[in-house]
Parts: structure tokens; C-alpha cells; sequence
């Protein structure tokens, strides 16, 4: 018995910051899964520099082929393979290590591990080999090597297995008694985003197996069924990082600057809501497809009348709102913004927190829904205003809050101090600076008309020319400069990243204690997670007037960004 | 009574089912009732808006829908420019507009405030059909009659630019429709 409880003390740590036991099974999964993540964000920038400098017209810079092969690897290094590994790493971390509990089947971890390592690297030969010229969403009857769905299902059931491993920690938690009452919302979160995970997985299993089978002439396959299940796994995945992110944020408040969760009934309420409806979201990729008549697009694109966006809403005041109250508690009392103000800036952990709510809620958000409209998609489908929607949504705010916690992952999981801790203060700021511009003159050359994907736009080598607007070649050179900003913001995140994690100086409780570089402050002086007595009643009376400015002017660009659309959408041709 | 707070990654104890500070709730009261004005809008639009992607859709195998633009060709066809039919149906006809790798046929001449039922089809695989620079956006699917009903508002030299990726000549893919007085 002893001796048993000894064996099982040597696999801990106890931490000594946040002084939770952390195991170190799962510790060292979480910095396998991350470090391959950063791999496969690398690849990812470097399509992505490829992609930016052809698509700006006046370089060019891609042959065709090249541009289209750049593209399918720069979509699924970035959408699949970077996020996910990194999803994996977040579930590993909020299962044992928030729970203080142990990692059931470690070597089950390393084989799942093994597995998406596999798949990522089968899919990216076949992609680089000229094999697998189909793009991210590889439309049937376009067909690719049967060896590049093989590889996407080979990652597919290692992730499956990362969640099952995490549903058994939940469990093994709970019966080990490693905490007391309800699992925390992070926690809580990383289910709700290991569920979605689960259900996009089965789509992925129920469209990529039997294409996989299709693609070796055993059988046929509809295109348009193809595009219904496939969406079923295309867009539920980005519903997975929703999740994800949204668990992040909360994590993110709470170590920055001691944010609370507002209410916990209302949080884990709109994270159910993810779980119930959105999945239904796949349907907006097919609002003007052939295969759907419109009572079915009505009732799917809206996730059930909307009921996904309301939760989306809910998260949009309770993060700001816990992030207030938090800054309120700490002391930061006076006036409506002295919380903001006074909010540690210069922490990556805490700017690249606040810039992917705003740019995921206010860009992405309000975009989103609009061109998810089932009418108004008649003006956006397979224009760039799509791509300028999703790269708000998925990099400038789910990629950016995953950079944002890398910068707390660093000292607290791999222990080390954050390298060129000057560049990392400020990449926050340029990615985000960069994406924005990038993503915004894409949604403005798509409403005049600029398809997505597209190698030439010219139509110099069609039969007849085409002659854009003259804004769209200003829009270009935005678009050309923002990407390049973008891109240089990720490498220098993979900069800082690479060289902590390799070469990076340990942190001792003497780093910590003469404040060193490269901790962010949240580290060297962790805010206190709980607050009781008096004065938290009477700061809660107060409410968080700040919040409530900051949603109603998000509320305000909402209403008049959608109903623009719609007046817009009246110009038309008639169509019925 | 006092309160207590916490962060996201402390678990919470005891009964944490309570009611939410009323700015909470009423932002959450607003939100629903936005919510519901965004789904209210798709079905009105069908009722008084005039853009829909409704159509009249049904499945068509390839060889069929070919046959069926090429009959449509040979009845209104009224000359050809750059090696493309160029056809001139009558008000209110069923026009046929085939899409296959990296050709949009026939050119269509059409005339304005005229209701014409396009059908969009594919001979191959995915296109997107992208009327430019009036910036009307429908997915082409092999195996599938996309009919919709179109009421061109205004004269010109139109592009149809296909805008879902169909191979490498993709980009080379660009068609013509014309309306008149």
C-alpha cells in the first residue's frame, strides 16, 4: 500500500505557482501534442506566405498548380492538424491537470499521439507529391490518392481516442475524489468541445470512409451527400474550437488578472447550447445548393433559430464581464473603464486574450451570422467575404487565444521562461493587427464579387476578361500587407515558442521571486482565483457597467452590419 | 449574506444553480429577442423579398442535362463568339446554362425585366456559378437541376466566373451573359 502510494507520488509534480499535482504522463503529452502543433502552424505560415503574395495580383508570385497545392496544405495544416494537436494538448490539460487527478492509459494517449502523427504526415505527402490536389474539403467526384483519406482518418480516430481518454479522466477523477463539488468551467468547457469533437468525428468517419473506398473505384459516391456529411465534419470542427477557445478565454481571465465566472448556471448553460445546436451549422455552407429546399436551410442555418448565437452572446458578456468584476475585485474601482485601463497590457497571456474576444465577436461574429443568412449567402458564397469571415473566427480569435495561452503554458507546463520575452509582448498586437487588416479587405473585395480560391482574377487567359471595380486593386495591396503582417506575427510566435521550449531558461522560485523576463505577470504573481466577504457583494451590486457599454455597441455594429446586407441583397436580380 | 467568487479553473461547491445579476439577464432577454428576429427575417424574405434561393431543384444524371443544353442551343441559337454558341431564348423560356471543366455554355442574351427559369448543372464535377458584378452566388452540382427563376433588373456585359475550385484551369473559366432593353 505504501509503496504503491510512493510509485504513484513519483509520477507528480506539485506546482508550485498555481499549486496544483500535476502528472507528468500528462504533462509530457500536453508538450508533444503542442510542439507538433507549432510544427504544423509553421508549414501552415509558410503555404500561407505562398498563398498571400499570388493571390496580390500585381506579384503573382505561384504558378497554378503550385498555388492550388499550397492552398489544400496551408487549409488542413492550419484547420485541422495545427488546432487539433493543439485541442489535444487543452483536453489533457483540462481533464487531469485542472482536476488534480491522474491520466488513465497514458500509453492509449501515446498511441492516439502516434496515430494523428501519422495521418498528418501521410496527408502532407501526398499534398506536397502532387497527389492530393483537391483542396481542404476535397469535393467528390475531384478525386485524390486513396493514401490522403486514409491519412485524414488515421488522425481522425487518434483524436477520437484523445477524447475518450479524456471522458476517462472525468470519471477517474471524480471517483478518486481528486476534487470536490462540480468539475470546474474549463473543465466544463473541454467536455462540451470533446463531445463536439466526438459528433464532427463520426461525420468525419461516416464521409471520409466511404470515400476513402470511392476513391479505390469500390464504390460510388453522390457529390451533393458528399457536401452534407462532410460539412457535418467540416464546420462542426470549427465548432470544436469554439468551444475550445471559449474554455481558454475563460482560463486566460482567471490567470491574467483573477477574472471570475460571473454565474455558473448561465456559462455552463450556453456551453449546452454549443453541444444542442451547432452542429446544425454545417447547413450554411449549403444555402444555395440544389440538393436542399429552404424550409431545411431556414430551420439549420439558424442552429435551431439561433440558439448557438445566443450562447455565442452569452459567452461575448460573460468573458468581458468576468474579466471586469475580476480587475473590480482587485481593486481597480473607479469609474467604467479604470478596470481596462489598468489592465496588465504588456502581458501577451492577457492582450492576445482581449484581442481574440473583440476580433472573434465583433468581426467574426457579426460576419458570420450575416453571411450565414440564408438569402443574404446568395451575395457571399465562394467569395472571399467566406475566407475573410473564417480567418477572424478561427485565427484572429481561436489561434490567438491558443497563442495567448501558450505564453502561460511555457512557464507553467514546460517550465521554462519565455524566450525574447520583448517580441513576444508585442506579437499579440501585430498578429492580430495583421489578420484584421488581411481579413477585412478580403470581406470587402468578396462583396465585389472576388472569388475565394482562385489562382488569377484577371480572366487574362479566359475567353472573355474580367474588369473589377478599381477599389478591389487598393483592397489588394491591404489584403497583401495585412497577410504579410500576419505571417510575420505567427513566426514570431513560433520564434518565441521554438526556442523557450528547446533553449529556454528554467523558471526557479528565485526567477520568480527577482521577477525575471519572460514570465508573464500573471505567473509572477498569481491573482487570487477566489474572493469572499462583504466587499465582493457590494462589488457585484455594482454590476459591470463597462461590459454593458462595450455589448451594446457590439449589439449596435450587429444590427446595422446585417441589415446593410439585407438592403444590399434587394439591389439583386430577382431570384426564386 | 456574502458572495462568494471564483476563477474557471476552481471548482465550484455546493449549490451553484443561482439566479444572475439582472444586467446578466437582460442582456440575455435582448440577445433571444435578436435571436429571434434574425431567424424571422429568412421567412419573411420569402414571403416579400425578392431574392431566394429557392428554385425548382431535382436530380438530372450528366448526359442528360448536356443533351438538354445542347437542345436548348440548337432551337435559339443566334450566333457564337469566342467558339461559344450564343443564344437568345424567349420571354419566360427554360434556359439551359451547362457548366463543365473550364466552360461556362452557351452566352446567354438576354432581355431585362424578362423572368427566365435558368438551370445551372454540371457535366463533371463541383463549379460555382458567380454572376458578376451583380454578385448572385450558386453552387453547381453534378447530378443535380438547379432551376431558379431570374428577373435580370438591369442592361450589360455580364461575367459568369466560376468560383468553386474545379481543377487547374479553373481561372480560365469565365462565361458571358448579356441583357437588353
Amino acid at each position: 500500500m505504501n509503496t504503491e502510494s510512493q510509485s504513484l507520488s513519483a509520477n507528480f509534480r506539485t506546482c508550485s505557482i498555481t499549486g496544483i499535482r500535476v502528472d507528468k504522463k500528462a504533462e509530457l503529452l500536453i508538450k508533444v501534442n503542442a510542439v507538433v502543433a507549432v510544427v504544423c502552424f509553421l508549414v501552415g505560415v509558410l503555404a500561407a506566405l505562398g498563398l498571400v503574395l499570388t493571390r496580390w495580383q500585381a506579384i503573382h508570385l505561384l504558378p497554378a498548380p503550385y498555388y492550388y497545392r499550397f492552398l489544400t496544405a496551408h487549409g488542413l495544416n492550419m484547420l485541422i492538424f495545427f488546432i487539433i494537436f493543439f485541442e489535444m494538448a487543452v483536453l489533457y490539460f483540462a481533464g487531469p491537470v485542472v482536476l488534480n487527478s491522474r491520466l488513465p492509459a497514458p500509453k492509449v494517449g501515446w498511441l492516439a499521439f502516434l496515430l494523428m502523427v501519422a495521418g498528418a504526415v501521410l496527408v502532407n505527402v501526398m499534398v506536397f507529391s502532387g497527389k492530393a490536389d483537391v483542396l481542404f474539403t476535397s469535393y467528390p467526384p475531384l478525386k485524390a490518392d486513396p493514401n490522403y483519406y486514409l491519412g485524414i482518418i488515421l488522425f481522425a480516430v487518434g483524436a477520437l481516442i484523445v477524447c475518450g481518454i479524456f471522458f476517462a479522466s472525468l470519471v477517474v477523477a471524480k471517483r478518486e475524489k481528486s476534487y470536490e463539488g462540480s468539475v470546474p468551467l474549463v473543465t466544463f468547457g473541454a467536455l462540451t468541445a470533446a463531445i463536439i469533437a466526438v459528433i464532427s468525428l463520426l461525420h468525419g468517419a461516416a464521409i471520409y470512409i466511404p470515400t476513402w473506398l470511392w476513391s479505390m473505384d469500390v464504390m460510388g459516391m453522390d457529390p451533393q451527400l458528399y457536401r452534407l456529411i462532410w460539412w457535418g465534419l467540416g464546420h462542426s470542427s470549427q465548432q470544436i474550437n469554439v468551444a475550445a477557445m471559449v474554455s481558454v478565454w475563460y482560463l486566460l481571465a482567471g490567470l491574467t488578472v483573477g477574472g471570475v465566472v460571473l454565474n455558473e448556471k448561465i456559462s455552463r448553460t450556453a456551453f449546452v447550447l454549443y453541444v444542442l445546436f451547432i452542429s446544425m451549422a454545417s447547413a450554411h455552407h449549403l444555402l444555395v445548393d440544389p440538393g436542399m429546399g429552404p424550409a431545411w436551410k431556414v430551420w439549420n442555418t439558424s442552429y435551431a433559430m439561433y440558439l448557438a448565437v445566443l450562447a455565442s452572446m452569452i459567452h461575448g458578456f460573460t468573458v468581458p464581464a468576468g474579466i471586469e468584476l475580476g480587475q473590480r475585485l482587485r481593486g481597480f474601482t473607479n469609474g467604467t473603464f479604470e478596470w481596462l485601463r489598468k489592465a496588465p497590457w504588456t502581458d501577451p497571456g492577457f492582450s492576445g486574450l482581449v484581442l481574440s474576444v473583440i476580433i472573434f465577436g465583433f468581426l467574426g461574429g457579426i460576419t458570420g451570422v450575416t453571411i450565414g443568412t440564408e438569402q443574404i449567402n446568395i451575395m457571399a458564397h465562394n467569395t472571399l467575404r467566406i475566407p475573410g469571415h473564417f480567418h477572424v473566427t478561427v485565427v484572429g480569435g481561436t489561434a490567438l487565444a491558443f497563442m495567448a495561452v501558450t505564453y502561460y503554458v511555457l512557464p507553467l507546463i514546460f517550465q521554462k521562461r519565455v524566450a525574447f520575452w520583448a517580441m513576444a509582448k508585442v506579437q499579440p498586437y501585430v498578429f492580430a493587427a495583421g489578420i484584421t487588416l488581411m481579413s477585412m479587405s478580403m470581406t470587402f473585395m468578396g462583396i465585389f464579387g472576388v472569388p475565394r480560391r482562385q489562382w488569377d482574377i484577371t480572366g487574362s487567359q479566359a475567353p472573355f476578361p474580367i474588369e473589377f471595380h478599381p477599389a478591389v486593386n487598393l483592397l489588394q495591396a491591404f489584403f497583401g500587407i495585412g497577410g504579410l503582417i500576419a505571417a510575420l506575427g505567427g513566426l514570431m510566435f513560433i520564434a518565441c515558442a521554438v526556442v523557450t521550449v528547446f533553449f529556454g531558461k528554467k523558471v526557479t522560485a528565485q526567477s520568480i521571486a527577482n521577477g525575471e523576463s519572460g514570465l508573464p505577470q500573471g505567473v509572477l504573481n498569481l491573482p487570487s482565483q477566489t474572493h469572499e466577504g462583504s466587499m465582493v457583494s457590494r462589488v457585484h451590486k455594482g454590476g459591470t457597467p463597462g461590459t454593458v457599454i462595450l455589448v451594446f455597441i457590439f449589439l449596435a455594429c450587429f444590427v446595422v452590419y446585417y441589415f446593410v446586407n439585407w438592403k444590399l441583397l434587394s439591389f439583386l436580380w430577382k431570384i426564386g | 449574506m456574502s458572495e462568494e467568487f471564483h476563477s474557471a479553473i476552481v471548482a465550484p461547491r455546493g449549490i451553484w444553480w443561482r439566479p444572475a445579476h439582472k444586467q446578466e439577464k437582460r442582456w440575455i432577454i435582448i440577445s433571444f429577442i435578436w435571436c429571434m428576429i434574425l431567424f424571422a427575417m429568412m421567412p419573411l424574405w420569402h414571403v416579400r423579398g425578392g431574392q431566394n434561393p429557392t428554385g425548382i431543384r431535382a436530380k438530372v444524371s450528366p448526359e442528360d442535362f448536356v443533351a438538354r443544353t445542347n437542345r436548348f442551343i440548337e432551337e435559339f441559337k443566334v450566333g457564337e463568339e469566342s467558339g461559344l454558341p450564343v443564344v437568345q431564348p424567349p420571354p419566360g423560356a427554360d434556359i439551359y446554362l451547362l457548366a463543365r471543366m473550364w466552360q461556362w455554355t452557351p452566352v446567354l442574351k438576354l432581355k431585362k425585366d424578362t423572368q427566365y427559369t435558368l438551370h445551372l448543372s454540371s457535366a463533371d464535377i463541383n463549379h460555382g456559378f458567380s454572376l458578376f458584378p451583380i454578385n448572385v452566388n450558386i453552387q453547381v452540382v453534378p447530378g443535380y437541376d438547379y432551376g431558379l427563376r431570374v428577373t435580370p433588373n438591369s442592361t450589360g456585359d455580364f461575367r459568369i466566373i466560376c468560383n468553386e475550385f474545379c481543377g487547374i484551369g479553373h481561372h480560365i473559366m469565365v462565361g458571358k451573359v448579356l441583357v437588353e432593353e
